[in-house]
């Protein structure tokens, strides 16, 4: 039965894919001036036979719904054309910078949890005490701040006055590591580099902090008050009146079930991940899939753009899907 | 008391009255005042209202609290630092990279942040309550057409959505507001579509039918009045964010050309002065941080007075 319900969620988002493919395929056409005018206006002197050349590369000769059909005959067999400044096909590129992203996006999650957690947690079962009120501030704070400015902060802070961590990059020039998977951490760890290790958890921490900020600030609302919710309940008052002591009735009885709508939310946040990420990826010259697509709109590399545009709305799609797959695995009361 | 004021409310909406109208005029009157008692028990919503007017008169008056033009170039003072820095008072909060004083181009900026925040929701809630009421009301293909296409925009994460579109655009501050409300009235249509659902089937709806009203005037003198309070929590709370977002694609290049004062430009001019002039980035986003709070802490005071049930993640 569940494996039905999965399966239709599974089959729903399939029209939503091709939704927004046909969307971005139009923000792309409807743009005045084609991609081809613009290159040619940055190239300088051309022939008209080299014009035409390109604009047949592009099919941009044909009716708008046959490019629209040859751009998702390109989708379906993985193609999403090639860069026009790198001259690459975007696919590659998204599969070179992904894994800095997702390294960044992991260090952001982890950095979220392990302070959201225990903040949300404590204040619920202190309500109203002083910590509960500055976590509670301080979460406010980190709603209402923009990640870009809370990176600078962090690097004239701790790069630019203390020295201790450094603010662009993944790795420092000098510090060699051989690529496998392209995820420098585990690099590092597979290889035994211990050096480039260190190196690289230095790059992580300050883009992680800013990226997960916010996501924080969220999460521990979200712990505090279902946590405030689990609290109320009579079996928490019967646990605590057998004599089991605070602490060990809230992490051992109400814990799980306060768990829930946090995992909600945090599933939610992956759209923040992937937005927030091209802001921090630009702030902190991180290479990954945010800065390949910022840099791409300012080179006006359209399929590069499309393509990335692309990705990232099926990987939020995707990620929803999971999310409600896990849901309702934690939670059979919920329907699909 | 005033819980029970509430509740009374409801009941004589829900009930078939014939002088319905006037018994609503006089309950709305008596919320307003109810409301501004709640409003000014609840601590945190007086600061952020507080903070909200003082940048609304700021960025009215820009012109006579700026004490200079705040696109006025004087490389001979560039990157003077703040007065408590060892700077001078001529310039309060020190120069940027091109000698322009740095207070003036944030009050200055506080107009463009403003004017984009509020316009983006105006629009937004006109479009999504129209289209909300539409679809709620009626039903049928129309809703169906557009619901899909709300759910479409909805698989785009905000950011990327805004940032594709601009890229597009290209910056500009009404390119800015098409490219934010294009995404912005989904919310608002989602709760108006959902809302104006439940409302329809209650009492009072039905009582009005009979009374001969047609489907405008129950809209919008019958169904709306009752959900109001929803759409102005989620369109305060909107505002912070959008705002941010304006700033965000500002610092990106793609949100308002550099000629006018904006914070989010302002600090990414700075970024390349971090290691000597850190001021230049600092002061802005404080200003932008300051600014976002109070909203936001209107934006939840006015949840708990207004409308508790409403709780955004």
């Amino acid at each position: 039965m569940k494996g039905i319900k999965i399966l239709e969620r599974l089959l729903a988002t399939i029209p939503v894919i091709l939704g927004i493919a046909v969307i971005v395929f139009l923000f792309m056409r409807l743009t005045p001036g084609d991609p081809v005018d613009i290159m040619m206006g940055r190239e300088g002197m051309v022939t008209e036979a080299e014009i035409e050349a390109l604009r047949e590369e592009f099919n941009l000769n044909e009716p708008l719904h046959v490019q629209l059909f040859i751009f998702f005959k390109g989708l379906f067999s993985g193609d999403l054309g090639n860069s026009i400044t790198r001259g690459v096909p975007v696919i590659q590129l998204i599969k070179d910078t992904l894994p800095a992203t997702i390294e960044l996006a992991i260090g952001a999650l982890l950095f979220a949890l392990v302070i959201a957690l225990p903040i949300g947690i404590i204040s619920a079962v202190k309500q109203d005490s002083i910590f509960d009120r500055i976590a509670m501030a301080g979460s406010f704070l980190g709603i209402s701040m923009p990640g870009f400015w809370l990176g600078i902060v962090l690097i004239i802070v701790f790069s630019v006055n203390l020295g201790w961590l450094p603010s662009q990059g993944r790795l420092s020039y000098l510090v060699y590591l051989e690529r496998i998977t392209g995820f420098h951490v585990i690099d590092a760890i597979v290889t035994g580099n211990i050096p480039a290790l260190l190196n690289a958890l230095k790059h992580l921490l300050l883009p992680s902090i800013t990226l997960g900020a916010s996501m924080a600030a969220i999460i521990a609302r979200v712990m505090r008050s279902s946590m405030l919710e689990v609290l109320k309940q009579d079996y928490v008052m019967l646990a605590r009146s057998k004599g089991l002591s605070k602490w060990l009735v809230v992490l051992r009885h109400c814990l799980k079930n306060a768990m829930m709508p946090t995992i909600t939310v945090v599933g939610m946040q992956v759209g923040v991940l992937l937005g927030g990420n091209m802001i921090v990826e630009s702030v902190f010259g991180w290479p990954g899939l945010g800065r390949l697509v910022v840099d791409a709109i300012f080179n006006r590399d359209y399929p590069l753009v499309q393509g990335v545009v692309m990705f990232y709305a099926f990987t939020f799609v995707m990620a929803n899907f999971f999310v409600d797959v896990i849901y309702t695995y934690i939670n059979p009361k919920i329907e699909m | 008391m005033g819980i029970e004021e509430r509740t009374i409310s409801k009941h004589i909406n829900n009930a078939p009255l014939n002088n319905l109208h006037t018994v609503k005029t006089r309950l709305v009157l008596l919320n307003l005042k109810e409301f501004i008692k709640k409003l000014r028990k609840h601590k945190s919503a007086m600061i952020g209202s507080f903070v909200l007017l003082s940048y609304i008169l700021i960025a009215i008056f820009a012109p006579l609290i700026a004490p200079h033009d705040p696109a006025k170039t004087n490389l001979a003072i560039k990157l003077k630092p703040a007065v408590w820095n060892g700077g001078e008072w001529t310039h309060p909060l020190g120069t940027d990279q091109l000698g322009r004083d740095i207070f003036s181009r944030i009050v200055y900026g506080a107009r463009v942040s403003l004017l984009v925040g509020f316009i983006t929701v105006m629009i937004a809630i006109t479009m999504g309550t129209v289209l909300g009421c539409i679809a709620g009301y009626y039903m049928g293909k129309l809703d169906a057409y557009i619901s899909r296409f709300a759910d479409l925009l909805l698989a785009f994460p905000f950011m990327i959505f805004t940032i594709g579109a601009m890229a597009m655009l290209g910056p500009g501050f009404w390119n800015l507001i098409l490219a934010l409300s294009f995404k912005s009235w989904v919310e608002f249509f989602r709760l108006v579509r959902g809302e104006v659902l439940a409302e329809k089937n209650k009492e009072y709806v039905e009582a009005s039918k009979v009374l001969g009203m047609n489907d405008l005037k129950i809209i919008v003198s019958e169904i709306l009045p009752n959900i109001v309070h929803s759409i102005l929590v989620l369109g305060t709370l909107r505002i912070g964010y959008l705002i941010i977002m304006e700033a965000s694609l500002s610092y990106l290049g793609l949100g308002i050309p550099p000629s006018i004062p904006a914070w989010g430009s302002m600090i990414e001019a700075g970024r390349d002065y971090m290691f000597n002039a850190y001021w230049i980035s600092t002061y802005p986003g404080i200003a932008l941080v300051i600014l976002v709070l109070g909203i936001n802490m209107f934006g939840e005071g006015l949840r708990d007075i207004l409308d508790p049930r409403l709780k955004v993640e």
